[in-house]
């Protein structure tokens, strides 16, 4: 369970971005969060994966809360998410060849020897063949570069995944084919989604239930 | 619609990029086609198969390691031949106009949109005068639907969508014949996209101008464009009316079928495997390797007939059944 509670969120000193938004998601439950650019949604995603700590609020995780975010978090809950973020080019070191960018996450947890059959499963699943997984993130394409964004975010088996924006840059098949290999891992592992996005059709098919940014605040702020 | 003196004409354009160790990179492949005043051709295709590369090589923007074969006609001018100083004198700006990726880098952050305007009606056209300039930066504002009140605000003060109307305006200040839009709703939300889709059409519409959309947002295109044309690693494999593309009849490459039912409000399968490398095509069709339709036939280069570059594309009896 995974609950976010009268969250307010901004940076630094000027007006909040997110103000009094309220969201659960179920074990296991798949949820698309729907809102215009602008309005705050990823701001809202980076709270729920510990990744930006909110002005107010709490944040509930399987019934125990939040009280640390970014490196103050424990190792267990900052690996209990996975995130894929709209850019992979910005997303990506671009230093580091795909392979090694997949297999960060189990190096930084001291976790190599998992190292070559989480690639060989992984690459598998998310479409990238050996020779791609050899080349830098300038060779590749923006997909080709998001599939191993996708990888990376489910190389440690995360019980919750965020997608923000995952697909917003790519072409209709490649996008069919990421939402494709998330709902592989979820049905293998039953791991919730936070898919924040701004096409409601695409999230609609997607996920279990589609909730509109407005009525986030609405119950929270009384608009 | 089938406008007999079209705006462009592009005939059997081809770009190679030569990479270091005598690697040649086919980035587009004999490419043919026309677009004439008052229609919309929208380029559709994955990133990387080549759509924006053709967008540079009829800007005369490639880079030096290209070489650019075959003819775009604008006029009487052919757009791969003429020199620099042709293309930056009389071609850029005033014969094609530019929409670009992402207004936000396009536009100068350092200055007004009013300023960067007014510079471009003073370097596109006769106007003079500080009164004169500035009436006419309204009024190009005015036709990108740019609000007057906004134009004194630096770029990083807009949103992406009047970013976006910023960028349209200034392309316009030319009243080039040629309106060239490469990407030009990446990035923005779904309204935003039907907006600015709805206002390029709009453009379109005055019949004074041709619009070339490059796009991978097959929605956009199915809203604005008259004709669509599919490209594949490099290749135009399917040129034909829009209205039959996204129509019942559906498109007839199984490229372009495929693409379509990615779809999420279709079947939202994707097409298996992933395009083949520009610098490392397969003999024959570049599709056959993820082609449910594949056959001995395909190992040898299809011709185009009719619009569509494939061995076995479907016909209209396939589709009744």
């Amino acid at each position: 369970m995974l609950e976010l509670h009268d969250i307010t969120a901004g940076y630094g000193s000027g007006a909040p971005v997110v103000r009094n938004a309220t969201l659960a998601l179920a074990p296991g439950e798949s949820v698309g969060l729907l809102g215009p650019s602008g309005c705050g949604k990823s701001t809202l995603a980076r709270v729920a994966a510990l990744l930006h700590r909110p002005d107010s609020g709490t944040v509930t995780l399987d019934g125990e809360p939040v009280r640390g975010w970014r490196y103050r978090a424990s190792r267990s809950r900052r690996t209990a998410f996975g995130v894929v973020f709209q850019q992979p080019r910005l997303s990506a070191d671009p230093r580091l060849r795909l392979t090694d960018l997949i297999a960060e996450p189990l190096r930084a947890t001291g976790r190599r020897h998992e190292i070559a059959p989480r690639l060989t499963e992984l690459a598998a699943s998310v479409g990238l063949t050996p020779d791609l997984l050899n080349r830098r993130p300038h060779e590749v394409s923006d997909g080709q570069l998001q599939r191993a964004c996708l990888a990376r975010a489910l190389v440690l088996r995360p019980r919750w995944l965020i997608c923000d924006e995952m697909t917003a840059m790519l072409d209709a098949s490649t996008t069919a084919a990421l939402v494709a290999a998330v709902e592989d891992y979820r049905t293998a592992t039953g791991a919730g989604l936070l898919a924040v996005g701004h096409d409601q059709v695409l999230l609609d098919r997607w996920c279990d239930r589609t909730v509109r940014w407005a009525s986030l605040t609405a119950a929270g702020a009384g608009k | 619609m089938t406008d007999p003196t079209p705006v462009l004409s592009v005939r059997g354009l081809s770009v190679r990029f030569l990479m270091p160790g005598g690697r040649r990179v086919a980035a587009v492949t004999d490419a043919y086609f026309d677009v004439a005043a008052g229609e919309c051709l929208a380029l559709i295709g994955e990133s990387g198969c080549g759509k924006s590369v053709l967008a540079s090589a009829l800007l005369g923007l490639l880079p030096a390691n290209a070489q650019g074969a075959g003819e775009a006609r604008l006029g009487d001018l052919d757009l791969l031949a003429a020199d620099e100083r042709t293309m930056a004198r009389t071609v850029r700006g005033r014969l094609i106009g530019l929409i670009p990726q992402s207004p936000a880098a396009h536009l100068t952050p350092v200055r007004t949109v009013r300023s960067q305007l007014e510079e471009a009606v003073k370097a596109l056209t006769d106007i003079r005068g500080r009164a004169a300039l500035r009436s006419a930066a309204e009024a190009a504002a005015d036709r990108a639907a740019f609000p007057v009140g906004h134009l004194d605000r630096h770029p990083h003060e807009l949103s992406g969508g009047l970013a976006q109307r910023a960028a349209t305006a200034l392309a316009l200040v030319g009243d080039a014949p040629l309106l060239l839009a490469d990407e030009p709703t990446t990035g923005l939300d779904r309204d935003l996209v039907d907006h600015t889709v709805d206002e390029l059409r709009r453009h379109v519409d005055t019949g004074r101008c041709a619009l070339l959309m490059i796009t991978h947002d097959l929605a956009a295109a199915e809203r604005i464009a008259d004709r669509v044309a599919v490209m594949y690693a490099g290749q135009i494999v399917e040129l034909t009316d829009a209205t039959a593309f996204f129509g019942t009849s559906g498109p007839r490459h199984p490229y372009s079928r495929g693409l379509l039912q990615a779809l999420p409000d279709r079947a939202f399968a994707p097409i298996p495997g992933m395009p083949p490398e520009l610098g490392d095509l397969p003999e024959g069709c570049a599709f056959a390797p993820r082609c449910e339709r594949a056959t001995a036939a395909c190992t040898a280069l299809p011709q185009s007939a009719d619009g569509i570059v494939c061995h076995h594309p479907h016909v209209p009896e396939d589709l009744r059944a």
